[in-house]
C-alpha cells in the first residue's frame, strides 16, 4: 500500500484513525461549527483558525466508484481490478471520503464482487491496518 | 483592453510519436524556431515567453538556444494542462500593454517514452495524496472516471455520448497526416470492447502518450499586419479556478460537476463580441472524453446536464452544430497539453486545417478542465 504522506492539517485524522475513530475537522468558532475536508488550516465560512475533530456515525452512502485496471503501480496491478469508492457521510454529504468496499475489515481490495456496488448503496466504516497504518474501509450495509 | 488587440502569427511543431529521439529541450527550440520562422520574425526579437509550470524546458535554456535577445516578460502557469491557453493569454495581456513586443508560447514533452507522473510516488501531488492514494485512486484516469460515473449517473449520459467525442476526434485525426492516429479509424465495437483503464473508462477514453512540442508567436494587432501569415487576433482570454476548487479530486466540492470551465467561461464571454452559438470550431480539451460533455456545459453550449446529448446526431463531427477538436484533439492527434488544440485553431482561422470547417472565423480553444484552467476566443 502507498501510505498516507500525512501533512500536519491531515495528522488527526490518521491518529484517530489508529483508534478505530472515524473523525472529522470541524470548525470550532461557536456559530461556525463547519465541517470540512480535506483539512485546512482556517474555516472557509467564517476564517476562524480554532478547529476540532468531530466523531462521526461512520455511515455513508456511495457518491461514486471506479474500478482500476492495469497499468497501476505493483502492489495495486496485483489487485486490479478492485473498486475505490467515494463514500458521502450520512452525518454531512458534503463531506466525501475516498475509500474501498471490502468483504470484511482485513480483506483485500478486491474482495468485493463489483456487481453489488451501486451509487447510493449504504455502507458503513471498518478499520483495518495495512503496513503500520490504520486505514478506514468500507462495508455494505446489510439492509 | 485584451480584445483583439493581439494575434496569433506564427505556428510550429514537432513530429509526434510515442517516441522520439530528441531531447525536451531540442523540440522546444525546434517547435519554436518553426513557429518564427511560420510569423517571419527573427528570433533576436522574441523579448517574451510562457509556458507550463510542468514544462521542464526553462525560458532561460530557450532564450539562450534560439538567439533570443533581451527577454522583458516571462510566465509560466501552473495545473498541467490547465495552463495551455493561460499561457497564451498571458502573452497577449504583456504586449498589450506595452510589456514585450513578440511572445513566444511554448510546449515540449516527452510523455510517449518518458515517466508517467503518476508512478512518482517519492513526490507529493498537487493533490493531497493522503486521502487518495492509500485506498488505490492512483492516476487521472480514476479520479475523471469517479466523477465520470456520477455525471453519467445524474444526467442519464451514456458510453455511446462518451464514444461520440472519441469517435469526432478520430474522424478528424483520420484526415491529418501529422496525427498519430492518422489512417486508423475507431468503430463502435472496437470502443465498446476495449480494455478498461477505469471503469467506466475504457481505453479509447483516455488520451494519447505522445512525444512532441509545439510553439506559437504573439504580436501587436499592429505588427500582425506586416507579417508573413494572416493574423489570428486573441479576442478574449480568461483563467478559472472556482470558489473551493479541489483540483482533479473536485468531489470534494460541494458542487462536484460544475468545474473550472464555469469559471473561465463567465469571464471569456463577458468580454467577447459574440457568444457561444456564434462559435464555429471549438478546441476542447480531451485528456478524458468525459471533460468534453463537462465542457460543454461550462461553456455555455448547452444546459447543465446535457452535454452527453448534445454529442448526438453527429454534433461534434464537420457539418455538425459544434464540429470539434479538428487536428484529432489530445485523444487522436497527440497529447501535448493541449497546446496542440490552441495551433489547431490558428490553422482554423487561416483556412489551413486538414478538417477545414469552411468560413470559420471565431474558434474556442480550452485548457484541462477539472482542473484550474484557461480559455481563449481566437478569431479572424
Amino acid at each position: 500500500m502507498l501510505t498516507p504522506v500525512v501533512d500536519e492539517d491531515g495528522a488527526p485524522f490518521w491518529e484517530y484513525a489508529a483508534r478505530g475513530e472515524l473523525r472529522v475537522q470541524a470548525c470550532a468558532a461557536p456559530d461556525c461549527g463547519e465541517l470540512r475536508f480535506p483539512p485546512r488550516p482556517c474555516c472557509p465560512h467564517c476564517r476562524s483558525f480554532d478547529s476540532e475533530w468531530r466523531l462521526m456515525s461512520g455511515r455513508g452512502r456511495i457518491w461514486s466508484y471506479v474500478l482500476p485496471h492495469p497499468p497501476l503501480l505493483p502492489e495495486y496491478a496485483a489487485q486490479a481490478p478492485y473498486n475505490a469508492v467515494l463514500v458521502e457521510l450520512l452525518d454531512d454529504p458534503r463531506i466525501r471520503l475516498v475509500g474501498n468496499v471490502v468483504a470484511a475489515p482485513d480483506a483485500p481490495l478486491n474482495s468485493l464482487d463489483p456487481a453489488r456496488l451501486r451509487i447510493g448503496a449504504p455502507v458503513r466504516v471498518a478499520f483495518t491496518e495495512v503496513d503500520g497504518v490504520t486505514v478506514p474501509r468500507w462495508l455494505l450495509e446489510r439492509a | 483592453m485584451l480584445k483583439d488587440a493581439t494575434a496569433i502569427v506564427g505556428i510550429g511543431q514537432t513530429p509526434f510519436a510515442k517516441q522520439l529521439p530528441e531531447t525536451e529541450k531540442a523540440l522546444a527550440c525546434r517547435a519554436i524556431l518553426a513557429a518564427l520562422d511560420d510569423a517571419g520574425i527573427d528570433p533576436s526579437e522574441v523579448d517574451a515567453f510562457a509556458s507550463y509550470t510542468m514544462e521542464e524546458t526553462d525560458e532561460v535554456e530557450v532564450a539562450k538556444a534560439i538567439g533570443a535577445g533581451d527577454v522583458t516578460f516571462f510566465s509560466k502557469v501552473g495545473y498541467g494542462g490547465g495552463g495551455s491557453c493561460a499561457t497564451v493569454g498571458h502573452l497577449a495581456a504583456a504586449v498589450a500593454t506595452g510589456q514585450a513586443s513578440v511572445g513566444v508560447a511554448w510546449r515540449s514533452r516527452k510523455r510517449g517514452s518518458g515517466p508517467r507522473p503518476w508512478k512518482n510516488t517519492a513526490v507529493q501531488l498537487p493533490t493531497p495524496g493522503q486521502w487518495t492514494r492509500p485506498f488505490g485512486l492512483l492516476r487521472p484516469a480514476d479520479e475523471i472516471g469517479m466523477l465520470a460515473r456520477r455525471y453519467m449517473h445524474e444526467y442519464g449520459a451514456t458510453r455511446d455520448h462518451l464514444f461520440n467525442v472519441a469517435l469526432a476526434c478520430r474522424n478528424r485525426a483520420n484526415q491529418n497526416p501529422a496525427a498519430i492516429m492518422y489512417e486508423r479509424p475507431l468503430t463502435r465495437e472496437m470502443y465498446m470492447t476495449a480494455r478498461w483503464i477505469s471503469e467506466p473508462l475504457c481505453l479509447f477514453d483516455n488520451c494519447l502518450e505522445t512525444d512532441g512540442a509545439l510553439a506559437c508567436v504573439i504580436v501587436s494587432a499592429e505588427r500582425a499586419r506586416d507579417c508573413r501569415q494572416k493574423p489570428v487576433y486573441v479576442h478574449s482570454a480568461a483563467q478559472g479556478l472556482p470558489a473551493q476548487h479541489h483540483g482533479m479530486v473536485n468531489y470534494w466540492n460541494d458542487d462536484p460537476l460544475s468545474g473550472p470551465a464555469w469559471t473561465a467561461a463567465r469571464h471569456l464571454w463577458k468580454q467577447a463580441d459574440f457568444g457561444p452559438a456564434d462559435v464555429d470550431v471549438a478546441q476542447i480539451y480531451d485528456a478524458f472524453t468525459p471533460l468534453v460533455p463537462l465542457s460543454l456545459e461550462g461553456y455555455g453550449f448547452c444546459g447543465r446536464g446535457e452535454g452527453g446529448a448534445f454529442t448526438e446526431g453527429g454534433a461534434l463531427e464537420i457539418g455538425g452544430r459544434l464540429p470539434l477538436n479538428t487536428g484529432g484533439g489530445g485523444l487522436s492527434e497527440a497529447y501535448v497539453h493541449g497546446f496542440n488544440l490552441i495551433n489547431e485553431g490558428v490553422k482554423q482561422l487561416r483556412g489551413t486545417s486538414t478538417a477545414q470547417v469552411p468560413d470559420a472565423a471565431t474558434c474556442l480553444v480550452t485548457a484541462g478542465e477539472g482542473v484550474p484552467t484557461s480559455a481563449i476566443l481566437l478569431r479572424s
